[in-house]
């Protein structure tokens, strides 16, 4: 579950007022707002990157509101991936379990198993350089999810992918979703995009919530 | 009336890359011109003489001792405060800012002169330790190669997407661990880079270390004071030998740097 309780962030002049929603857990909610309507802002107040002024945030069963982001149990992809250039595919998402002190074996056993669910075994061994858009965006998530949070962030991860990849991936995300069952928060500016893929809807506008509806369309 | 776009004409391209490229010849005709007319001054015998002799010996040694220290001092600090610098905001970092590039563009006697003055003020024994001594030398190539490399280590994180290390505070990560796994090795040719420009910075330094550590022969003697202690003596083949040999060590330090960062980076 995601609830956020009357949030309020401010950056600079702009500010985020009084938020409030609720994703069920297991659920595929999406932020949805033009650009420059807070939905970043406030996707990184709950990964806990951005400071709130007001409200709280529960993730699954933890308020998590004075948490520091690696606390909160939150796998984040952010905009074009953000990949690691220094790194192989591998160590993306070996990366989590290496800090979390996992045992080589257990390692070895989950990039695997991402790798396959990802459909990214061929690119283990390869750096960040040189992959398409699409495999950048598998690689981020695999990244994401290789430590099984509870959570799920995903901040406009479609947006510069071409029609094509962008389907390979609807169906990616929602079989992701389904196998692992994480709660899922998904900013975008494409209604297509929520057509797709999402379970509950949350519109921002100027940093105020205008609508939050079950979302039915296309499932 | 508007013309027709097949009537608009368009005027060449050559004068302004004529204009660009004289420019550009002219500066790097005057580099090339002024290292070929050292070469062409002094003679490989006499290369190997200035080799050959007890006090440059020393004077080698002791640069590339000195300037490597310096520019191992500069990185290390120079790393935590272009990082600082380039991802905080807070209050006096204008301020921060613009001491931090005092040494750049103090004169180089002023920065040996009030290097001499701040160890008055310090005990005898650490002054009597430090001034005219080898530590004066690596202090006074440090105090002017840092800012450097804190300059270049500023650009270098700037470059550097912070969401990336965002992403591994999300992952689990202490804002120490996202620095030392994620943003460190991405800045790594940014490190070479300001430790190359600190290394040859430390070389070429004489305003200060003159002031501060002296130019005594065999004790605080680096390729630049050899250069103006030979000068000083009316011999100017040795101070164009001492030049040579300075130019070959910079430009090696810079084609070992330049191959290094290009191969660390061809993954």
């Amino acid at each position: 579950m995601i609830r956020v309780q009357s949030v309020t962030v401010q950056v600079g002049k702009f500010r985020i007022d009084d938020v409030s929603f609720e994703i069920p857990s297991g659920e595929y909610g999406m932020l949805m707002g033009k650009t420059g309507s807070g939905k970043t802002t406030l996707l990184e107040a709950v990964a806990g990157l951005k400071p709130i002024r007001a409200g709280s945030i529960v993730l699954g069963d933890l308020d998590v509101t004075e948490l520091r982001p690696a606390e909160r149990h939150v796998g984040y992809v952010p905009q074009d991936g953000a990949l690691f250039s220094t790194m192989s595919v591998r160590d993306h998402l070996a990366f989590a379990l290496e800090i979390r002190r996992v045992s080589k074996p257990e390692i070895a056993s989950r990039v695997e198993e991402l790798a396959n669910l990802l459909e990214i075994e061929h690119l283990l061994t390869r750096s960040p350089r040189g992959l398409s858009g699409g495999e950048r965006q598998r690689v981020a998530i695999g990244r994401a999810l290789s430590f099984r949070p509870s959570t799920l962030l995903l901040d406009e991860p479609l947006s510069a992918l071409d029609d094509d990849t962008r389907e390979q991936l609807y169906s990616l995300l929602k079989h992701v979703q389904q196998h692992t069952g994480v709660t899922t928060l998904h900013v975008t500016h494409h209604q297509h995009d929520v057509a797709r893929l999402a379970d509950k809807l949350i519109r921002i506008e100027d940093g105020v919530v205008v609508v939050v509806a079950e979302q039915k369309i296309g499932k | 009336m508007p013309s027709s776009p097949s009537h608009h004409r368009v005027p060449s391209d050559a004068p302004f890359y004529a204009i660009v490229l004289t420019i550009a010849g002219a500066y790097v005709a005057l580099i090339v011109l002024m290292l070929a007319a050292d070469i062409a001054y002094t003679s490989p015998n006499e290369m190997l003489e200035a080799l050959r002799n007890d006090n440059i010996r020393s004077s080698i040694r002791l640069s590339l001792i000195s300037c490597t220290i310096s520019a191992i001092l500069s990185v290390w600090v120079a790393v935590p405060i272009g990082y600082l610098m380039s991802r905080h905001q807070f209050a006096g970092r204008n301020l921060l800012d613009a001491v931090l590039d005092i040494p750049i563009v103090l004169p180089p006697l002023v920065v040996g002169i009030s290097l001499l003055i701040l160890f008055q003020f310090l005990p005898r024994a650490l002054r009597e330790a430090v001034v005219y001594q080898v530590p004066a030398v690596i202090l006074a190539q440090f105090v002017v190669a840092c800012a450097f490399a804190v300059r270049t280590m500023r650009a270098t994180f700037d470059q550097i997407d912070d969401r990336r290390e965002q992403v591994a505070l999300t992952l689990g990560c202490s804002r120490m661990q996202a620095f030392l796994r994620v943003v460190l090795p991405e800045a790594g040719q940014g490190i070479l880079t300001a430790g190359t420009l600190a290394w040859a910075r430390s070389l070429g330094e004489f305003g200060p270390l003159l002031v501060f550590a002296g130019a005594t022969r065999n004790k605080t003697e680096v390729l630049s004071t050899t250069v103006y202690l030979e000068l000083s003596i009316g011999n100017l083949e040795a101070a164009v030998a001492v030049s040579l040999i300075m130019v070959t060590a910079a430009v090696a330090v810079l084609i070992i740097a330049r191959l290094w960062g290009t191969r660390s980076l061809a993954v």
